[in-house]
């Protein structure tokens, strides 16, 4: 509460000094700009360093991003120097041809359903699963802390950790789920060789990954709801799906929309799980947008303007995919 | 009886048997959880007959034959210590530049707060793609490739906005009042958040640092790209040489896994309480 009348307060101020600001520059008046200087130049002194380097880091590699994927440079037409000798850079302004080239060819549709397939179905997975444990996890029960412990593991490996460890279980030799079908006397499966189950496969790691974080966070949220408004609706006649509904569902919503986000954004751009574990394999078929544009700038004769055109398009995409959910998410009432 | 209406949820009482139920799914969960992590301990430990082997077998005559091998014969100790350096900078410089603009932008509504803010939460979306080739370009151009520094500042866009955005939420959860009683005593803004609001944000401070950390640490796309000659690898490029198009030496990645992943479990198990609070942070609160 004291967070958010503190909140109110100021942003009435920053409202007003955000008005006097643009009013000084539109009337050209300098007492009113030189009043909305002296209210926040320490804040703009405090944002001055990251936004600095977010220009000179993102906003220099973006701009010349956007111009490269105007153009058709390749490794072969970009000019270096090798020793003495300098090659002059021969690629040219092609326009809007690489976007075109790229959302017309197939490649890109293919991509694109494969990488929505996959970021929805491991973000269903993961929150469905981490709700489903976080709430059996919000139980009176024994053990209770060393399962929590258990179930937290993987989301402490690092990611290109998991994804080797997986990839050796994958193994159609040696690996251990061969080993098992072996033991069952089922014939071994070539679990990275096939399209259909590598799929599955790298969704079932990316699923293991992502489970415990999605666990603990919804824990927490479980845990700020009050104790009370279950016995409320239990007195009143609701049954467990009700109470879920009309209560559990409803108190983790502020979690909920940040951890799906968060979840949809690191999947989207997973990129060790698929470039670990099956390397974009059998063909191409398990490569996602983003490790796709990674092999076609760096793979071969670099192609630097398509990826360029690639990434920008993917941003597009997760700038769009971004807007959606807040809109979504103002229309329910929250403030984001 | 007391006991029992003294708990919250005392009609909710469980059978035998949902308790079995409950047990069994978390013990199934569990053992989904910790399997390949086990397997990989226990393949750590075997010789070579023993990680080549298709039978099912836990133990074959173990030994740390392969961390031997790790340790001294391949570049391994060298790999670490390059992952060491690059996360520990990314993570002291992310953490440095970060921490005022996740206090300004928490308190002040400033003119261009809203951009501000923007720009922090677009910057993270942005995918290894897009700036991985002009990035490249640029450390080729300034001699930076296969140098730990140029790997750095190529982290830095990732790290940046997001310490400023996990600390933003930090500042979010630390009330007003207190800028507030600091200001009204005669302190500057500085003053304020050097002296009043750091010393509260502490555990936000080092959350935020072990996410940097643990982001560096795992980064593979730069990692390769940047990293290419064999002793300035990073960890997260160096364990692909161990498993190559034709042949893969699994007891040398097993035993190198293994030393990654222990120390960084041990100190994430240690945090993890914390660990969420500040990325959800501000919206638990609510």
């Amino acid at each position: 509460m004291s967070i958010s009348t503190g909140r109110v307060s100021s942003t009435a101020r920053g409202r007003a000094a955000g008005d006097a600001h643009a009013r000084g520059h539109r009337r050209g008046e300098p007492g009113r700009v030189r009043r909305a200087i002296r209210a926040h130049w320490y804040a703009w002194a405090m944002v001055a360093p990251v936004v600095v380097v977010m220009c000179a880091l993102v906003g220099w590699p973006l701009a010349r991003g956007i111009f490269l994927s105007l153009t058709d440079a390749t490794e072969a037409n970009i000019g270096r120097t090798i020793g003495v000798n300098v090659i002059p850079a021969s690629y040219e302004f092609v326009g809007l041809e690489n976007y075109a080239g790229i959302l017309t060819s197939g490649v890109f549709w293919a991509k694109l359903t494969w990488t929505a397939v996959w970021t929805v179905a491991c973000v269903a997975l993961h929150y469905g699963l981490g709700l489903g444990l976080a709430m059996l996890l919000n139980r009176r029960l024994r053990f209770r802390s060393v399962y929590r412990v258990l179930l937290i593991l993987p989301w402490a490996i690092p990611a290109f950790v998991a994804a080797f460890i997986w990839r050796y279980l994958y193994n159609s030799d040696y690996g251990v789920f061969n080993a098992m079908l072996g033991a069952v006397g089922l014939g071994p499966v070539g679990w990275l060789d096939d399209p259909t189950t590598a799929r599955i496969a790298v969704i079932a790691v990316n699923v293991w990954l992502g489970v415990p974080f999605m666990m603990v966070a919804l824990l927490g949220g479980l845990q700020g709801i009050s104790r009370e408004l279950y016995e409320a609706a239990e007195v009143d006649g609701a049954g467990p799906g009700q109470r879920f509904r009309h209560i559990t569902l409803p108190g983790l919503r502020a979690v909920s929309s940040t951890v799906i986000l968060l979840g949809t954004i690191w999947t989207f751009n997973m990129f060790p799980v698929i470039f670990l574990v099956t390397g974009g394999g059998p063909g191409s078929e398990t490569e996602i947008l983003v490790t796709y544009a990674f092999r076609e700038a760096f793979t071969g004769v670099r192609n630097y303007s398509g990826s360029a055109a690639w990434g920008l398009i993917i941003l597009g995409l997760l700038v769009l995919l971004a807007l959606g959910y807040r809109r979504a998410l103002r229309r329910q009432g929250e403030v984001w | 009886m007391t006991a029992v209406q003294a708990r919250p949820r005392g009609r909710g009482e469980r059978g035998l048997g949902a308790s079995i139920a409950l047990h069994a799914t978390l013990i199934a969960a569990t053992l989904i959880s910790i399997f390949p992590v086990v397997w990989l301990v226990l393949t750590s430990l075997k010789p070579r007959e023993g990680w080549l082997s298709t039978e099912l077998e836990f133990f074959r005559s173990p030994s740390l034959d392969n961390y031997t091998r790790v340790i001294g014969e391949t570049d391994f100790p060298g790999w670490l210590l390059n992952s060491v350096l690059v996360a520990g900078l990314t993570m002291v410089l992310g953490v440095l530049l970060a921490a005022t603009t996740g206090y300004a932008i928490s308190r002040f509504r400033f003119a261009g707060h809203r951009a501000v803010l923007w720009l922090l939460l677009v910057t993270q979306m942005f995918p290894v793609a897009i700036l991985i080739v002009p990035l490249y370009n640029l450390m080729a151009g300034l001699g930076l490739l296969n140098q730990i520094p140029g790997l750095v500042i190529a982290y830095m866009t990732v790290a940046v906005p997001f310490c400023a955005w996990m600390m933003k939420g930090y500042f979010d959860t630390i009330p007003v009042e207190i800028d507030q009683a600091g200001m009204v005593d005669g302190l500057t803004p500085f003053g304020t958040f050097w002296r009043l609001v750091l010393p509260l944000a502490k555990p936000g401070l080092a959350v935020t640092a072990f996410y940097s950390f643990m982001t560096a640490w795992g980064e593979v796309a730069y990692a390769t790209v940047f990293m290419t000659a064999e002793e300035k690898r990073t960890l997260g490029a160096g364990l692909q040489q161990f498993i190559g198009q034709h042949w893969s030496d699994w007891g040398l990645l097993t035993a190198a896994a293994v030393l990654i992943a222990v120390p960084a479990s041990v100190v994430f198990l240690l945090v993890q309480r914390h660990l969420v609070t500040g990325l959800t942070a501000g919206a638990t609160k609510a």
